[in-house]
């Protein structure tokens, strides 16, 4: 291996690991909010990546079908909740969440169903296929496990695998078996020194750097980001102080299927994206959160970029391997972690 | 306390009018991969079976077709559950190779006799006391892996760089072809794996350029297939790409798109059924399919995957003409004679070749079964019958 090789690999390396940061700190995000292990975070992006594809190559997307499926759903739930209710049914909540649940999900489905996106701007297609996915991910929050809300992590984490597996299905049945490629945002490429660096690649460094930097700034300044602050330090205190957990749990939620929507429109050029593709990418993802022991943002972004780098060295050093020699990280990762932090009781019951 | 007897006793006496129900008919087990990662290939293969007569020789026939969700266990079960409950005389697939290996034993251990849709010659080979129960459709490794080193000779190529899935299917792939390759004084200079789900093989693609080859193999199904040869033209690669026929599906050309062109690869003939000259004794019958398929499911949806579950059930008809002038559907006589037929078929045209088995092989196929194709303008281009 001389010094070009080894660059190209860097570059290689880093540019799937900003991809698994986004991730990782998108299942850091919910699991400090919610205790929720988020195993569907890659369903995420196989809907994103593949939403886009639909609509590049002129077919409907049928995630639009499903996002107004889960709206009914959710609606049907809240109605039920406001007549079990004793108070009096309150017409005003009522007719926001049929706007939010019915007309938005609605007016999706119809633009998706009625113009014609193949010939719009890219930007436009990737707006398009964001407003496809990430409400789902509130209305996901909403019917699996907001009623579950105090329940422990165990069994948030059963029911992660079971939304998985559902979402997984519904995937096959929307997008088909084989696997999708869109446009490249950019086919510009730079001469440095021996390294060509593509341009798609930069766009996704650019795009991950730029959206964690605004995450950083939104969970510092903003009243919202606090709260979520809030409500992961504590979820108790958090509400005596008047955070409404359930709103935390859904803003959790909405962030992390636009940051894992995102990630999928970002990979969709590079690679080829399969309906249950989406998991092996957030597992990646999800060792890196292992890094930082799914409660630090910036350590989990390094292990991600970590987990990014390996990946990309040991498919060169023993490419049959490499699946092996990533996952195989998380095990020292959890020897550290257990012998460095001291184990206090967790006040479960 | 009468009552109560009858009572138990009617499932049972339910259960016995069921089972003479079920001998009037021949009732076909089908275990097919149409969910999970091998979905592409199982979908087709259950779309066919949808075409099937319903009717062999005067007798009705039952398919019943589970989905074993690529996964072993599920195939396994599956099959227990086709011949404990369902009492089938024959078994057809699964999909891919592992499934099918597992269902040998079941099958073996029943006395039923199997057809497989998968490739590997495992399946088949060595014939021992339990693979004396099963048949498959497609093509072994090897058939292919001499077609592609044929090609290569001729090509004047003398080093190969290998890039294969880090599973099965590339480790058969590499260990037929290596064998292969060493006869026909090619060199293997690198060998590669990468996994289907892969966002990235610029790793295994440097080291393969670093060897500089005359031309690179690469041994993927699907879609998946396309990621090795993208990043090669994209390192600006010059030299010949070859792929497997597990790419065989319009899908493949979908997502390869231009980056594509040119590459070579061994094939069933049902891929260029049009193509093939008239004189092909292949073209009658897998124009049948293709015709019988296109039919149901729009112009240009046949795929070669359906093709081997299509002749798993010309095989059967074939066999089961002649197994039904021995015995009765249901019964242990008529599946040993069903199996007999089956090892006893000569000459039948299907979709992929024209099939001869002995007890010696289980597949039957010769070279007519296998032709080279070429990816030219993004369609597959018959280039000729392959030696």
């Amino acid at each position: 291996m001389d010094f070009s090789i080894a660059a190209i690999l860097a570059q290689d390396g880093i540019t799937s690991g900003a991809i698994y940061a986004l991730l990782a700190l998108a299942l850091v995000l919910v699991f400090s909010v919610t205790r929720i292990i988020f195993i569907p975070q890659g369903e995420f992006v196989a809907f994103g990546a593949l939403s886009l594809a639909a609509i590049q190559t002129g077919k409907f997307p049928h995630s639009a079908s499903l996002l107004l499926a889960f709206g009914l759903l959710c609606l049907g739930k809240e109605i039920y909740a406001q007549l079990r209710s004793k108070q009096p049914v309150n017409a005003k909540a009522l007719a926001l969440s049929a706007g939010k649940l019915l007309l938005f999900p609605l007016a999706v489905w119809l633009l998706a169903r009625n113009v014609n996106a193949q010939e719009w701007p890219l930007f436009a297609q990737v707006l398009l296929a964001l407003v496809i996915v990430v409400p789902m991910g509130p209305m996901i929050y909403r019917l699996a496990y907001q009623p579950l809300a105090e329940a422990s992590t165990l069994v948030l984490l059963i029911v992660s695998v079971g939304v998985h597996f559902a979402l997984t299905g519904m995937g096959l049945v929307m997008f088909g078996a084989e696997g999708s490629r869109t446009t490249a945002f950019s086919d510009a490429r730079f001469e440095l020194g021996a390294m060509q660096i593509s341009g798609q690649s930069l766009v996704v460094i650019a795009v991950s750097a730029l959206l964690i930097a605004a995450l950083y700034f939104y969970f510092e300044r903003s009243l919202s980001g606090k709260a979520l602050r809030a409500t992961a330090v504590n979820r108790l205190g958090a509400q005596l102080v008047g955070i409404g957990t359930t709103q935390a749990g859904r803003l959790a939620f909405t962030l992390a299927a636009a940051m894992g929507a995102l990630c999928g429109v970002l990979i969709a050029p590079m690679t080829t994206v399969y309906y249950d593709g989406g998991f092996l990418i957030g597992l990646k993802g999800f060792v890196g959160a292992i890094v930082g022991g799914l409660v630090s943002y910036p350590v989990a972004a390094a292990g991600a970029l970590l987990v990014g780098l390996l990946e990309s060295y040991s498919s060169f050093w023993a490419s049959a391997y490499k699946e092996v020699i990533v996952f195989t990280l998380i095990i020292p990762v959890l020897l550290w972690r257990s012998l460095s932090s001291k184990h206090t009781d967790e006040d479960e019951e | 306390m009468k009552k109560r007897f009858l009572l138990a006793a009617l499932p049972a006496m339910l259960s016995l009018v069921l089972a003479t129900n079920a001998y009037a008919q021949i009732k076909v087990g089908v275990n097919v991969s149409a969910t999970g990662p091998a979905a592409s290939l199982g979908i087709p293969e259950k779309n066919t079976f949808a075409l099937l007569p319903k009717e062999i020789a005067g007798k009705k026939v039952e398919y019943i077709v589970l989905d074993d969700a690529s996964d072993t266990t599920t195939a396994v079960k599956n099959a227990r559950k086709l011949i404990a409950e369902d009492k089938v005389d024959i078994l057809i697939g699964s999909t891919i190779t592992p499934n099918s290996l597992a269902m040998v034993d079941v099958a073996a251990e029943n006395e039923t006799p199997m057809i497989s849709m998968a490739a590997s010659s495992a399946i088949i080979s060595p014939i021992d006391s339990k693979r004396y129960w099963v048949f498959k459709t497609p093509q072994n490794d090897s058939h292919m892996s001499t077609a592609i080193t044929g090609h290569m000779n001729d090509a004047g190529v003398k080093t190969v760089a290998f890039i294969g899935f880090a599973d099965a299917y590339g480790e058969g792939w590499y260990k037929e072809f290596s064998k292969i390759a060493e006869l026909r004084k090619l060199k293997v200079v690198a060998n590669e794996r990468f996994a289907r789900s892969d966002t990235s093989v610029t790793g295994q693609i440097l080291k393969i350029l670093a060897t500089n080859p005359d031309a690179v193999l690469i041994a993927g199904a699907g879609t998946p297939a396309a990621l090795p040869q993208k990043t090669l033209k994209e390192r600006g690669y010059k030299g010949k790409i070859y792929q497997t026929h597990g790419v065989a599906n319009n899908d493949f050309l979908r997502v390869c798109g231009k980056d594509c062109e040119g590459t070579w690869l061994p094939a069933g003939p049902l891929l260029v059924a049009e193509q093939l000259p008239n004189d092909n004794p292949v073209k009658k019958s897998a124009m049948r399919y293709v015709k019988a398929y296109e039919k149901e499911y729009g112009a240009g949806s046949v795929s070669t995957f359906g093709g081997h579950a299509w002749d798993a059930s010309l095989l059967l008809e074939s066999a089961a003409t002649v197994a039904l002038k021995k015995a009765q559907p249901g019964s242990k006589e008529f599946r040993a004679a069903l199996r007999t037929a089956l090892e006893n078929t000569v000459n039948l045209p299907v979709s992929h070749g024209i099939v001869n088995m002995t007890d010696t092989d289980h597949l039957g196929f010769d070279q007519r079964s296998r032709v080279m194709v070429q990816i030219v303008n993004g369609k597959w281009k018959l280039i000729g019958q392959a030696n």
